[in-house]
């Protein structure tokens, strides 16, 4: 094997190198967070100033005409979590499942299916990696809206407004990463984002109290899982809400375990990833 | 007895009404630079893409140094790099970027030294910092073969890993890859260019329709029909000559013959037919011939 004179010195051994096992979704992680991270006017600010636009022109045109919580919270500060909340969702999903999709068309996946990551170990990278984005963009639209209701700052129930946000930005990744990992074509993953989460967030009360609804409306919005995610993360703020928030806790925690389920399974038999 | 570095047992695997794979049985040694040959659609690459855990076989087992690559995945893995078909990058990021989150999926943090190396060597390093999207597509074939290698795997599988690549390229990436396997990495070629498995592979196997249509060594293949080959430059040739020649440059006509009796009876018939010849070369039988009368038997058969 000396035909071209190599020996054996020229390239280290053959051999795995130290290798911390288990420890590769945290860079499949890091390179999620650097992902979004490096386009941060597109997938940060531009959120951001969305939603600023929808407070101004919702507050403005809505401010004397509705009441919610039976006038006892101004509608500009009833506005406000909606938004916050609505940006944590839209954006989570919005990072999973673009990546996953951008992956699969230009390729690039096979480079994450090559190495032994455990379908654990993707899920964690990739929904942990949505949530930060989620995150980031509600903590900024609440930067740049909480002018607007400054009294929002003394919330009562701190916890369940940070314990909504996680587990929405979560619920939202998963659904995500199912959807990019189910589509094959920008289109169909437009069709999932226009046709079923647009829908579910605008009407799970991001602008209203579903209590101003018609009856037949309001039962509607409580077959909607959104409708608890936003209306336990108003609670948070205003300590009085649509529905118990322990029940909304509730809901969306089971709704989360049973996607988590779901996804990992998937995963596991390598649906749409490995044929 | 030794474990194989790669083992293929009675793999199958059909996609729609194509049987891809038809019950492949296959072991490569460690060490040896082994090669993968068949036409378009033999299932050279749903066989590479099995054993890399990319594609699940309907029956039968693959093993990588012992470990399978269903029920041993991460070991398994771990121990294989593959260098893929496909041109494919991630547009975010820069050259030493993508070689260190690839290191990282496979846990490891600290290859910035090996990582230096495999630029060096690969002639990466002036192009470290460089986005990927602004690479030349011979730049981007290098550290596809670079990712695959930065995990330092034993075991390393190219497919097609010259095709579209100029010939500069090629011979560097042959020299590359020849230290890696002197140097102890058993190496897996797929190829449909049959020099090039002459060149580099000690074994080769043949595949067709998703079988293993010859096994052995290149040294054995080339001598199982002691023929030779002509390569003939004329005005015009016999339609029955022509029928069974290769074009393989514009011109020149490339015909296999089974023994000198052959050849009498080739430049009779163009005797007999006023043909003037304005070239004619004898050679030895290459790897080429050998695998056209395989896959000719095959469809006889």
């Amino acid at each position: 094997m000396s035909a071209t004179g190599a020996s054996a010195e020229e390239l280290p051994s053959a051999g795995p190198p130290r290798a911390l096992r288990g420890t590769g979704w945290l860079t499949l992680l890091r390179k999620e967070l650097l992902r979004f991270w490096k386009v941060s006017f597109q997938t940060i600010a531009a959120p951001v100033l969305t939603s600023l636009l929808y407070l101004l022109i919702f507050s403005h045109v809505l401010e004397r005409h509705v009441a919610v919580y039976d006038g006892r919270v101004a509608y500009t500060h009833f506005l406000v979590p909606g938004l916050v909340m609505m940006a944590i969702l839209q954006n989570a999903f919005a990072n999973s499942s673009s990546s996953l999709i951008q992956s699969k068309i230009t390729g690039n996946l096979i480079f994450v299916l090559l190495p032994p990551l455990s379908p654990t170990e993707l899920f964690a990278a990739y929904v942990l990696g949505a949530m930060v984005r989620g995150l980031v963009v509600g903590l900024g639209v609440f930067v740049v809206t909480i002018g607007f209701a400054p009294s929002l700052l003394a919330m009562p129930h701190p916890v369940w407004a940070l314990a909504f946000a996680l587990a929405g930005s979560a619920i939202l990744a998963i659904l995500g990463l199912i959807a990019g990992i189910w589509a094959d074509k920008f289109d169909q993953l437009a069709a999932f984002q226009n046709f079923v989460v647009l829908p579910l967030t605008f009407l799970s009360g991001v602008f209203y109290s579903i209590h101003s609804l018609p009856p037949v409306w309001q039962a509607a919005s409580h077959a909607n899982p959104f409708f608890y995610m936003i209306d336990g993360f108003r609670y948070g703020f205003f300590g009085v809400s649509d529905t118990s928030p322990w029940l909304s806790l509730a809901i969306v925690a089971g709704f989360l375990v049973a996607l988590t389920a779901l996804t990992l399974a998937l995963l596991a038999r390598g649906w749409r990833l490995r044929s | 007895m030794v474990t194989p570095a790669v083992e293929f047992q009675a793999v199958a695997r059909r996609f729609g009404t194509v049987q891809a794979l038809d019950g492949v049985d296959l072991a490569v040694a460690p060490g040896e630079f082994f090669g993968l040959l068949g036409p378009n659609g033999a299932g050279k690459t749903t066989l590479i893409s099995i054993l890399a855990g990319l594609v699940r076989a309907d029956r039968g087992r693959a093993r990588v140094l012992g470990h399978d690559v269903v029920d041993d995945y991460r070991e398994a893995r771990r121990l294989l790099g593959v260098v893929p078909q496909e041109l494919v990058f991630d547009p975010f990021f820069t050259v030493r970027e993508t070689l260190a989150f690839q290191a990282g999926y496979f846990g490891i943090h600290d290859a910035r030294a090996w990582i230096d190396e495999i630029l060096e060597r690969l002639g990466l390093a002036a192009k470290a910092d460089a986005n990927m999207r602004s690479l030349s597509g011979g730049m981007k074939r290098r550290v596809l073969v670079g990712q695959a290698l930065v995990h330092k795997p034993p075991v390393i599988v190219l497919d097609e890993p010259t095709a579209g690549v100029d010939v500069e390229l090629r011979h560097s990436l042959w020299a590359f890859i020849r230290q890696l396997n002197a140097s102890g990495h058993t190496v897996i070629l797929t190829t449909h260019y049959l020099e090039e498995a002459e060149a580099l592979c000690g074994r080769i196997a043949m595949l067709k329709a998703g079988r293993v249509v010859a096994l052995d060594s290149t040294h054995a293949l080339l001598a199982r029909f002691p023929g030779l080959g002509v390569r003939l430059v004329a005005d015009r040739v016999p339609a029955h000559w022509a029928a069974r020649a290769r074009r393989q440059e514009p011109g020149a006509l490339h015909i296999a013959l089974a023994s000198h009796g052959e050849l009498e009876q080739l430049l009779a018939d163009l005797r007999v037919e006023g043909i003037t010849i304005a070239e004619l070369s004898i050679g030895a039988a290459d790897l080429e011939q050998v695998f056209l009368r395989i896959m000719q038997e095959e469809r006889a058969a």
